[in-house]
């Protein structure tokens, strides 16, 4: 059994009283996409955002690639390697494209001063990637339209070596067109060996993108299943009614079999 | 991700303002200036465009405008602070204490002693960034909004400055330290013009190599003749501006009682012009440090990163707390220096020192396009913003305006500008 890249154990965490995420355990392997799924306020953006370092659990353990990790912000989670695509992709819209790139990570030059030609060169190269089309470099981030934003937020997740990533409904606000290139981009991601939590709503995203998929209900993990083998009724069925699909299917307990 | 065909590279031509690629809305702020000096120029008859009147208003604007250049990030990273006029009172104090009491009784240096005024300058220095630290302190990490810290830190520091002082005023001060305060401090024709070129020549050198650094990464430069024609346009304003101080000469009589401090006799027809100041060499080194902080360090991009978006500074790993300790830090520090300027140029420490100036440094940045929503504002725009605030107060004076009708004209100017500038935002779609 190969050790997980990520191991959440029994966490929680609550506000005013209410458990947002209540003793929920999840994993994630090198070269494989978790889905999370629930309805809103099922608790799985809270969870994502405890792994990267928004919040801090009350009790529960993170261990990284068999280690106990200690995430206390979003610094300590970009030192673990974990790069997160926010829903609300977290630019600052007042900065151009290559700033927020490199936001807490700027280049300088020998004297310490920010070094903008070369995050604008980085930042080209890695569009030129991602986004070929991409051209507006010196504008706002406000001015560019949601795909593009988009691309900005993943180029800034992926530029780092990213080993985790975190994408919290990486699709919501794409056209048909711009969600296939995120499922490629994924894909891609998978083949390098990187490990992908997926947030979505969309049970069919889940079903073509995801390896497994745990399913969140009122603070609650329903179950962690292979979506091999479930249909799509047995993972509506975790979400709407929070019902687990016989016993077969693995628990969210780390065994993987491979 | 796929995107609409109008993000293509322009390739059409460019209109002449394109291609020097100068910000529109500092341009309009420069012609709005121009035809307020021009305007007041005529109304008073010639008397507002002399040297002298232009070497009074910028001795004038020196102390609000190196104020709001702090206050600029302040606003950026979208808090107030209402007490910059009370700090720069606190800190006055503080420095006038030290040169005529602390000093001479604890290490027996009186005033006039070569060490007095910069150890006063640094025991206020000091103050204000501990003061302006611990508004940052309240506000970053106890959460307490800006407006409230700042509200009672004008009550607070306004008095504090009184109590210090007995309400008494407090002079003359060591004359190593009025030098900072304009009139007594200047470089004098020659230096001045030395200034001026080695300014000129900097200012050069900076557009010459952003030209270099776009060229070696192949981003798309600006024609070359456009660059000729800025660096033609910089040069004539640094020059002239140094031409126009020294043509302001020191009056005959003045001259004849320096030359007898001296015992000398002062030759006949002998002139002499004052040139520029040193406070006006403070609030430049102040403008290009800001400038530089704000556009080249990471503190600065921080600042605006948070501005425009706090949850995202935050989720990127910036500590913003730390941040707004820091840039309230650098606002009290800022205040100090403009204490030295103000008490300096006055020759005392009085009680009122610095009364309803955040109000004058809040409308300087304000008028200078600094959003009060955050996220964007410029150094030059807030120094350029006191400039314009000080013509309009002076020049008021001049014409001889009734105080209450200069108020509110002053008043009226504020918020008809923000009305411009958001409508001028809305048509630019700049944000």
């Amino acid at each position: 059994m190969t050790t997980p890249l990520v191991d959440m154990r029994n966490i929680r965490i609550s506000f005013g009283g209410v458990h947002a995420v209540d003793d929920v355990s999840v994993d994630l392997y090198p070269g494989e996409v978790v889905g999370l799924l629930g309805h809103n306020g099922a608790g799985k953006s809270t969870l994502i955002k405890i792994l990267s370092g928004a919040y801090q659990a009350d009790s529960g353990e993170i261990w990284i690639n068999g280690e106990k990790a200690e995430i206390h912000n979003p610094r300590d989670a970009r030192r673990y390697n974990i790069e997160t695509i926010y829903q609300t992709l977290a630019l600052a819209d007042n900065l151009d494209a290559a700033s927020n790139l490199f936001l807490g990570r700027e280049l300088v030059t020998g004297l310490g001063m920010v070094d903008d030609d070369a995050m604008e060169a980085e930042c080209r190269k890695i569009m030129g990637r991602l986004n070929p089309n991409f051209q507006k470099f010196s504008e706002p981030v406000s001015a560019l339209s949601g795909g593009q934003r988009q691309s900005v937020a993943i180029a800034r997740a992926v530029y780092f070596d990213a080993k985790i990533l975190i994408m919290d409904e990486p699709t919501a606000a794409l056209g048909p067109h711009e969600t296939q290139m995120v499922a490629e981009l994924i894909q891609q991601l998978k083949a390098q060996g990187i490990g992908i939590f997926l947030i979505s709503h969309d049970i069919h995203d889940v079903m073509d993108l995801c390896d497994r998929a745990s399913v969140m209900k009122n603070g609650k993990l329903v179950g962690t299943v292979d979506v091999d083998k479930v249909t799509d009724d047995d993972l509506l069925g975790m979400i709407i009614l929070g019902k687990h699909p016989g016993k077969g299917a693995s628990e969210g307990s780390g065994e993987k079999s491979n | 991700m796929a995107q609409s065909d109008t993000d293509l590279p322009q390739a059409a031509k460019k209109s002449l303002f394109q291609s020097l690629e100068l910000d529109t809305r500092m341009l309009g702020m420069i012609g709005a200036f121009v035809v307020l000096c021009l305007g007041f120029d005529f109304l008073t008859e010639g008397r507002f465009l002399t040297p002298r009147n232009i070497f009074n208003l910028t001795i004038q604007t020196v102390s609000v405008a190196i104020m709001a250049t702090g206050m600029v990030f302040v606003i950026v990273t979208r808090h107030i602070d209402l007490s910059v006029g009370a700090l720069l009172a606190t800190c006055s104090a503080i420095m006038a204490m030290t040169q005529t009491a602390i000093l001479p009784d604890l290490l027996g240096f009186g005033l006039e002693h070569p060490a007095t005024a910069w150890i006063t300058i640094l025991v206020g220095l000091i103050a204000g960034t501990v003061i302006g630290a611990f508004h940052g302190w309240l506000i970053g990490y106890l959460t307490i909004p800006a407006f409230i810290v700042t509200l009672g830190g004008l009550l607070v520091w306004r008095n504090v400055a009184w109590y210090l002082t007995s309400g008494q005023t407090i002079g003359p001060l060591d004359s190593t330290f009025q030098k900072f305060g304009g009139i007594s401090g200047t470089l004098g024709t020659t230096w001045s013009w030395i200034f001026g070129v080695i300014a000129t020549l900097f200012a050069i050198w900076a557009l010459w190599n952003s030209r270099r650094n776009k060229i070696k990464h192949g981003f798309e430069v600006k024609p070359i003749w456009a660059e000729g024609v800025l660096a033609g346009i910089i040069s004539v304003a640094i020059l002239g501006f140094v031409a126009i101080l020294n043509a302001y000469e020191i009056p005959t009589r003045r001259l004849a009682r320096m030359f007898e401090d001296k015992g000398e006799v002062m030759p006949d027809g002998f002139t002499a012009a004052y040139g520029l100041p040193v406070s006006v060499l403070l609030l430049i080194a102040v403008a290009v440090g800001m400038t530089i902080i704000a556009r080249r360090t990471r503190f600065g991009r921080y600042i605006f990163a948070t501005g425009g978006n706090p949850d995202a500074a935050e989720l990127s790993g910036i500590n913003t707390r730390l941040l707004t300790v820091k840039i309230f830090a650098l606002m009290g520090a800022l205040c100090a220096i403009s204490a030295v300027v103000a008490s300096a140029r006055l020759a005392n420490h009085s009680n009122d020192i610095g009364t309803l100036d955040e109000l004058r440094v809040i409308a300087a940045a304000v008028i200078g396009g600094t959003a009060l929503a955050g996220g964007s504002g410029t150094i030059y725009g807030a120094i350029l913003g006191a400039l314009i605030m000080q013509s309009l107060q002076s020049g008021m004076a001049m014409v001889g305006v009734d105080a209450p009708l200069q108020n509110i004209v002053v008043g009226t100017v504020l918020v008809a500008a923000v009305l411009i500038d958001i409508i001028y935002r809305k048509r630019t779609g700049a944000k």
